[in-house]
């Protein structure tokens, strides 16, 4: 189910526009990695690169290697369609389809796809989801009602359902908490730490104090100024970076000197 | 500084009542100026729009002034703000009432049994009805529909979701070209058209449906292509993120969510279309008598059939007018029966629920 993320090199583009230059770094199966970084520094952009999300908008590209489990996302034979079944991803703003039940909602990986589930499988599987979202108990009883009729932080934990039931390998989450409150928050960081043990998980976010909860591991990006290219600058354990980062400008990131 | 105020003007209010009463008298000052006129032999008729005219500027005016005086300035100028609007909005109105009062008053005369079952054949003067041309009207709209809604959303879905760059700029653009049309060329090239297979002179339903469909693409294109413009992206990308090929996302994410303003988009321009009489003068031609086949014959349709009584009035020049008028209603009612399903179907499958 988990599998190790290795990226060698990347650059990503925005058609001329070099947004992220000379990403390289591990991903262990199993473990939560936040991407932390000033606005703009392209942490979102790189996070969408790992399920060639990042192509969708026009213009944009990307040079080097991402190898999931030795395998190469960007290879001239790889499916991006395929990528995503393998990667999910849960966005910053809540998106459930407006136009289906809760329950259709989980189901989206399925049904939009075209396959056929039997009904008691389908029902199996919206109930595994949900309980790994933990939404079950607060909408079991309502899985007909629309998805857009649940509270923002019921949204994204519906969103997260949705992209675990088609149980991919790699989790991304790109600030999935921002657009919620302190309880919802809670909720889904709580969520987060129990997806760890099925998932490798990639969270991008704002909060520095998020980033020491739920992460083993932490990447610090940086930008040296408007229309520079983001770098990675420090990766390391999530203690480390928080506690004894070896790079100046990680220091003043984290101790709130700027950003 | 001592601060003196006598009784604030903002404490006093002109009462609704007042106002009911301004508009009353106003009525009242208008309608008698207008006999008046009428009684003294200035005008021959009584002049109702005038009637309505002064009164309503004599509404304005009077509040206006009343307001100023009580409410005070700021008050005055609210009021006379809100007098204009409506007052804006009942002039737009006006004709409308007018129109629907004028087709009701004259088409209820034919408005029986027998007009919704028989047709024009052999029937020269009083009697027939305009059977033949609701079907025909029904047909012809229909399969101009069936013609133009998949190459109109086809269209709009290609320059929304795949069309980048000098072609979807050129068929934005002859697609803006095509809206500005005249109905009488669109009716030209399906006649030049099935002119060149069935030669000169040929007649047929299908004939209008083509012409009628040069009109309605672009609006169908224009519309759809609002709509699809305003489906989040965000629900584009949670599709694709979770492996659902960019087709599928466009079939079962994209346009279940717009097809509320979609099924709307269609149903102005199915008004926009039939209506039209010009085309369907030349390549559907007119008959008197049933015709149920759109690929061969003659074909009557509504408008030209009201067009035809009208035009050619026979010796019972009344029968001929009642038989237009009823047509023109009708006309209206599938209309207005069109428009009512549609709200109803475009709320079942409307995005349920909010955010």
């Amino acid at each position: 189910m988990s599998k190790r993320i290795e990226v060698r090199d990347l650059n990503v583009f925005y058609g001329n526009f070099k947004a992220v230059a000379d990403v390289s770094l591990t991903i262990e199966p199993k473990t939560v990695t936040a991407f932390i970084g000033p606005s703009g520094c392209g942490k979102s952009t790189f996070l969408r690169t790992l399920n060639r999300m990042h192509e969708v908008i026009p213009g944009a590209y990307v040079e080097g290697e991402v190898l999931i489990d030795g395998e190469n996302l960007y290879a001239a034979n790889t499916d991006p369609v395929e990528v995503r079944r393998q990667v999910g991803m849960v966005f910053q703003r809540p998106n459930p389809f407006p136009t289906m039940s809760i329950r259709d909602n989980v189901l989206a990986g399925v049904k939009l796809n075209n396959n056929r589930i039997s009904k008691s499988d389908a029902d199996d599987l919206v109930k595994k989801s949900l309980q790994g979202a933990n939404l079950w108990k607060e909408v079991k009883d309502r899985l007909d009602k629309p998805g857009s009729s649940l509270s923002g932080g019921q949204q994204q934990r519906l969103c997260i359902a949705r992209a675990i039931a088609v149980s991919p390998d790699v989790l991304l989450m790109d600030e999935p908490c921002s657009a919620l409150d302190p309880i919802s928050t809670l909720a889904i960081e709580d969520l987060i730490d129990e997806l760890k043990s099925d998932f490798t998980i990639v969270i991008v976010t704002h909060n520095m104090q998020q980033a020491s909860r739920v992460s083993d591991k932490t990447a610090f990006f940086n930008i040296e100024g408007t229309g520079m290219p983001g770098r990675l600058i420090e990766y390391g354990d999530t203690r480390t970076i928080f506690e004894r980062p070896s790079v100046q400008a990680t220091e003043d990131y984290i101790s709130g000197r700027f950003g | 500084m001592a601060l003196v105020l006598s009784a604030p003007p903002a404490m006093r209010k002109l009462s609704r009542g007042t106002l009911w009463a301004v508009v009353a008298l106003s009525l009242l000052l208008s309608v008698g100026f207008f006999s008046l006129l009428v009684l003294s032999g200035a005008s021959k008729d009584f002049n109702i729009v005038g009637a309505i005219l002064v009164a309503v500027i004599l509404y304005i005016i009077v509040t206006f002034g009343m307001s100023r005086f009580v409410e005070g300035r700021r008050k005055a100028t609210d009021r006379l703000a809100t007098a204009l609007v409506t007052s804006a909005f009942i002039v737009a109105l006006l004709p409308l009432v007018s129109l629907v009062y004028t087709a009701v008053a004259n088409g209820i005369n034919r408005f029986d049994g027998d007009f919704f079952n028989s047709s024009m054949r052999n029937v020269v003067g009083a009697g027939g009805g305009g059977l033949h041309a609701i079907v025909g009207t029904l047909e012809v709209t229909a399969a101009a529909t069936v013609i133009s809604v998949p190459i109109g959303i086809m269209t709009a879905v290609y320059l929304v979701e795949y069309g980048k760059g000098r072609l979807s700029r050129a068929i934005t653009v002859l697609v803006d070209v095509m809206t500005g049309i005249p109905s009488i060329v669109a009716g030209l090239f399906a006649f030049a058209l099935f002119a060149l297979f069935f030669g000169p002179g040929i007649r047929f339903g299908i004939g209008g449906a083509v012409a009628l469909s040069v009109l309605m693409i672009p609006v169908v294109v224009r519309s759809t292509e609002e709509m699809l413009k305003i489906v989040p992206n965000e629900l584009r990308e949670a599709s694709l993120a979770l492996g659902v090929p960019k087709w599928l996302t466009v079939v079962k994410v994209v346009i279940p969510t717009a097809i509320g303003g979609i099924i709307t988009g269609v149903m102005i321009a199915i008004s926009r279309i039939i209506g039209e009489t010009a085309p369907l003068l030349i390549i559907c031609g007119m008959s008197t008598s049933m015709n149920y086949d759109l690929f061969s014959g003659r074909m009557a349709t509504l408008p030209v059939f009201v067009y035809t009584q009208y035009s050619n009035q026979g010796t019972d020049t009344q029968a001929y007018l009642d038989r237009a008028w009823t047509g023109a209603l009708v006309l209206i009612l599938i209309v207005m029966v069109l428009n009512i399903l549609a709200r109803i179907l475009s709320k079942i499958l409307a995005p349920k629920g909010s955010r």
